[in-house]
């Protein structure tokens, strides 16, 4: 498996251990390095479609290990503008590179004020340390 | 479920290894190490090592041993020789599957046959040699606070064990005591994973310095999750999943190990079974698109929900998901296409004999 625990200070954290990248009023997503080290082995991803509207804390894709499934929570509301097919066709980049190659989905934000109610990085460690 | 898990003498080893570990059967193992696909490749290219010691031992004992064994166990015990093992079902008496287990026939050390059980039907299993043993001049011994359990499993498994042995390894379905760095062990020939390699019983004291010698020897440290992979890929049935007390060995596919002629408790409803066919059989599939199956999926013939996974992983050897499952009888024959649904997705597959991993 892969790449060291990081936590960049350029992402916003969610509870359910996903992480966006806002930019403007688009944002990607993708799952922390806690979260794939805590499923082990990514071994499939499929992504959602484009188009596709989610809702903050509510599941919008799966991804999988050998050994479960496990729901991946959109941290913020928005419409789905472009999925990562690398992502679904080679899905241990979701172990090697969390925050780079094995982002999931970028989004077009329906509100940007959700973005306070998401944690920083000093904010997120702290909470899987508990 | 707060109940204290158990511990095997192995524990400190495991966490030292940097294991996850999770509870189990009542006890708490490691599910992995480095990662199931690492961990699944050392055990299919090279030598992995999986701590078994959860798994019991049922010593059997007297002059009616053999008779007893036979009464109790589905297969021909009278085929087993002295250092020889033996794939069995326990049954029921309507030859529901209790469990399934190996038995070994020992060359006077410590019982004449020892049994091998799943954690978490030891009690069980227990139960049922004991009622069965009525009228036989016989002891059961619960022998699994005895012995701890590695299982040594891949192509160079024998090899690294062979390095740490006093004398030959007994080749495959063979058993000997011998000692293996330095502690007196029973060596079978044996394992789940279909690779080759050993499983070697050893006092609870002394298996730290095995664990050790093992991986000094270059042997990877294996959890339950590439044991699962790992039986997966060849189809060995887990019990509790593939088969319960609610199967017979006939539906399960294991009428192979089953010798109604020998009288077995049970065998009445097995061999009633076996004439009458049954509704339902245990089938393996992969899956030819993408998705992986899992546990409790439905599986359809069109529309029609025809049965039920009661296996399913993704297999890091042949890179789909694969699955086995209880389908309607008609439709268990390999090449025949269903579809599982996969938490709501339609995911075509293909019935596929088995095993659905032959090797290398």
């Amino acid at each position: 498996m892969a790449t060291e625990e990081s936590y960049p200070e350029d992402l916003r954290y969610h509870p359910e251990h996903d992480w966006a990248r806002i930019e403007g009023d688009q944002a990607t997503f993708g799952i922390t390095w806690y979260a794939q080290d805590s499923l082990g082995d990514v071994v499939f991803f499929d992504p959602p479609e484009v188009g596709a509207t989610i809702a903050k804390d509510e599941p919008y894709t799966e991804v999988e290990s050998v050994k479960a499934v496990s729901d991946v929570i959109a941290p913020l509301s928005g419409e789905i503008l472009e999925v990562n097919d690398e992502a679904g066709t080679n899905p241990e980049l979701i172990n090697t590179d969390p925050y780079g190659q094995g982002w999931m989905v970028k989004v077009k934000l329906t509100d940007t004020s959700e973005v306070e109610a998401l944690l920083d990085a000093d904010g997120y460690r702290e909470l899987i340390a508990e | 479920m707060t109940a204290e898990l158990r511990r095997t003498p192995l524990y400190d080893e495991h966490v030292a290894a940097g294991g996850r570990l999770v509870p189990f059967a009542g006890w708490e193992m490691p599910v992995q190490y480095e990662g199931v696909a690492a961990e699944h490749a050392a055990v299919r290219e090279r030598a992995g090592m999986f701590d078994v010691s959860h798994m019991g031992q049922i010593g059997t004992r007297g002059p009616d041993a053999a008779a007893f064994l036979q009464h109790v166990v589905s297969n021909d015990v009278d085929k087993l020789a002295p250092g020889g093992a033996q794939y069995s079902c326990l049954c029921a008496d309507d030859g529901g599957i209790v469990d399934d287990l190996f038995s070994y026939e020992l060359e006077g050390w410590i019982a004449d046959y020892l049994t091998v059980s799943n954690a978490a039907n030891h009690e069980t299993d227990l139960a049922r040699f004991r009622e069965l043993a009525v009228g036989f001049d016989v002891e059961v011994v619960d022998l699994a606070p005895d012995f701890a359990m590695l299982a040594v499993q891949g192509p160079e498994a024998r090899a690294a064990v062979a390095g740490l042995a006093s004398s030959d390894l007994p080749p495959r379905m063979r058993t000997a005591t011998l000692a293996v760095a330095g502690a007196e062990a029973l060596v079978c020939g044996t394992g789940y994973t279909g690779e080759d390699g050993v499983e070697i019983m050893v006092a609870p004291e002394d298996a730290p310095a095995l664990w050790r010698a093992l991986l000094a020897s270059g042997v990877t440290p294996c959890g339950l999750g590439a044991r699962d992979t790992l039986r997966l890929e060849v189809c060995f049935h887990l019990h509790g999943n593939d088969m319960g007390p609610d199967r017979n060995p006939i539906e399960a596919g294991l009428g192979w190990c089953c010798k109604e002629e020998t009288g077995f408790a049970g065998s009445e409803a097995v061999a009633a079974a076996r004439a009458e066919g049954t509704a339902e059989r245990l089938a393996a599939f992969v899956i030819t698109d993408r998705g992986i199956p899992r546990e409790g999926n439905p599986i359809l013939d069109g529309e029609d929900r025809v049965g039920t996974v009661t296996s399913g992983t993704f297999s890091p050897s042949l890179g789909i998901g694969i699955g086995m499952g209880y389908v309607r009888s008609d439709l268990a024959e390999p090449g025949t296409a269903v579809a599982i649904d996969v938490r709501g997705r339609r995911r075509e597959a293909e019935i596929r004999s088995k095993p659905l991993y032959a090797g290398n």
